[in-house]
């Protein structure tokens, strides 16, 4: 029996300004699955993240989350009902201490009152040594945790993970790729991740889409996805 | 009179300034500083913080009793403060929210408002100047020593500053809206992705600064006359603080007020108040050629 899709994207047109950026796109996230987005660069994967997290708004298509049509929603309703964003850049508030920053995905999960529960920094270890440090002054690997960790706070049903081993050393990849082990294996969370590191989004993904100048251009299962596919669309 | 206690009473002149400036310059630090936005009707609210406690005196001395006269300046603060927070509101609902980023175009907008609130101002109130009459218990004098006096009126001004500065710090540094806030002035989208509702808290962000702005025209009544270009003879000073200080951080505006406000007052103990006005007019310029982005630099948000 298919597992019920928590994301469900249909035919959806996305613009910047008058150049057609995403074209009929449609893409579905199983509950507790995690669907990987490769694609050369330019292919249009972050804005399709960031159509989904509504930061760009859709020319036609739908955007479907648990069961709700949520394409006019704004991000903020969109957070609320259970989406984290873990972005390219990764996003963290320079300024802001790392409690802050954390602070603020709890926020999101309206029960702040019980402070950082301490699973988080089982997860993120080395977040508990730098609460008190500014965001700006993390190296880009413990940003990257601590984007993740923010994430995580907010309870979400369906993560967005933008390329998380972007320019990150070898060793704190494989610190995230154990992380984002551990959420898949708890089955609360279903994640889309977009990631250019092949072997990396092989072990994690139940499921690929491809993407080639807008467009899906090739679907399934990870199991299925043939060395021919792989090396037809994404080799350089 | 001796020297020291010359001396003293220059300072004190002078922190009394720099909290008058600072108190005029604190709801532009939030809604310029932070917001970005440059809302030329700054002075307005202001105005409207100003007439409130006109009202309300004229109540107070119509309706009550003698005896009850000296409180209507305790009710007209937080009543400057809700009115001008109104208007601010409503002037973020209307028109702001549909600016943010676009800084000329408010610029423009606002600067419309303000004529509009000086007019609407001149029909109900007309043209003339209303008095502000000081309650008793500000009337005093705080006698300190043999050519040392300290009035009560700027006592309390300093005081009341001291407090506003302090629960602004509060606020933004102790409470989830303040964090909101200063991740909303950071990073709106990222914000929003949180699950932070930005316009709300822009909404509230806008009203606050606005009736920080109530606050200092409720002061400043009782410092000289009431009428509707009273907003203009403010918006330079505040201005020149934020801009001077620092645009983005609270600090920048309490240096800045305290820079203009000590130099101003001595400048004019050696010459007259308007050459230590355009002494320290000619200081400030120079200052910001030789430093664009003032006493505290920050790269909140972008202004350009």
């Amino acid at each position: 029996m298919p597992a019920t899709d928590l994301l469900t994207i249909d035919r959806l047109n996305v613009y910047y300004a008058e150049s057609h950026i995403l074209r009929d796109v449609s893409l579905t996230v199983p509950e507790h699955k995690v669907a990987c987005l490769m694609g050369r660069n330019g292919a249009g994967k972050t804005t399709l993240l960031k159509s989904v997290m509504g930061l760009l708004p859709a020319r036609s298509g739908q955007v479907q989350f648990a069961g709700e049509n949520i394409t006019t929603r704004c991000p903020d309703e969109r957070a609320r009902r259970g989406m984290g964003y873990v972005p390219q850049g990764r996003e963290i508030f320079p300024t802001l201490t790392v409690q802050e920053n954390l602070v603020l995905g709890l926020l999101a999960a309206k029960q702040p009152k019980n402070g950082i529960p301490d699973e988080i920094f089982h997860l993120f270890p080395i977040l508990k040594t730098m609460l008190k440090r500014r965001g700006g002054d993390l190296s880009g690997g413990q940003q990257q945790q601590l984007a993740l960790a923010r994430a995580m706070l907010s309870h979400p049903r369906l993560l967005l993970l933008d390329e998380p081993t972007e320019g990150i050393q070898p060793s704190i990849i494989d610190e995230i790729e154990d992380v984002i082990t551990r959420i898949k294996e708890q089955k609360a969370v279903s994640i889309l991740l977009v990631e250019q590191y092949l072997e990396f989004a092989w072990r994690l993904a139940d499921f690929y889409y491809i993407m080639e100048k807008g467009s899906i251009v090739a679907h399934g299962t990870t199991e299925e996805l043939s060395e021919e596919v792989a090396h037809r669309h994404l080799a350089i | 009179m001796t020297s020291t206690t010359f001396l003293l009473g220059q300072l004190f002149n002078g922190l009394s300034y720099c909290s008058i400036l600072l108190l005029i310059a604190l709801g532009l630090a939030i809604t310029f500083g932070l917001m970005g936005v440059i809302n030329m009707a700054h002075g307005e609210l202001m105005m409207l913080g100003s007439y409130a406690a006109y009202v309300l005196q004229n109540y107070f001395a119509k309706q009550l009793a003698a005896q009850y006269f000296g409180w209507y300046f305790v009710l007209a603060l937080p009543l400057a403060f809700v009115v001008s927070g109104l208007a601010g509101l409503l002037l973020e609902r209307s028109l702001i929210r549909r600016l943010y980023g676009r800084p000329l175009e408010t610029l423009l907008a606002t600067w419309g408002v303000s004529l509009i609130l000086q007019q609407l101002m001149r029909q109900i109130f007309g043209a003339n100047n209303v008095d502000v009459r000081s309650p008793g218990w500000l009337m005093g004098r705080w006698h300190v020593a043999a050519g040392l006096e300290l009035p009560h009126l700027r006592l309390f001004i300093i005081a009341f500053t001291s407090t506003c500065l302090f629960l602004m710090y509060a606020l933004l540094f102790r409470t989830a809206l303040g964090l909101r806030i200063r991740a909303v002035t950071q990073n709106r989208d990222m914000s929003a992705c949180l699950g932070v509702p930005t316009r709300k808290v822009d909404a509230y962000t806008f009203a606050l600064g606005s009736g920080l702005a109530g606050f200092a025209g409720c002061i400043l009544s009782l410092m000289g006359s009431v009428g509707p270009n009273s907003g203009q003879n403010y918006i330079v000073d505040a201005f020149m603080v934020v801009v001077l200080g620092g645009v983005g951080k609270l600090a920048g505006a309490i240096a800045g007020s305290f820079v203009i406000g000590q130099t101003n007052v001595l400048f004019e103990s050696f010459s007259t108040a308007t050459m230590g006005k355009v002494m320290v007019f000619t200081l400030v310029i120079l200052f910001l050629q030789w430093k664009p982005s003032g006493v505290f630099p920050s790269k909140v948000r972008s202004l350009d």
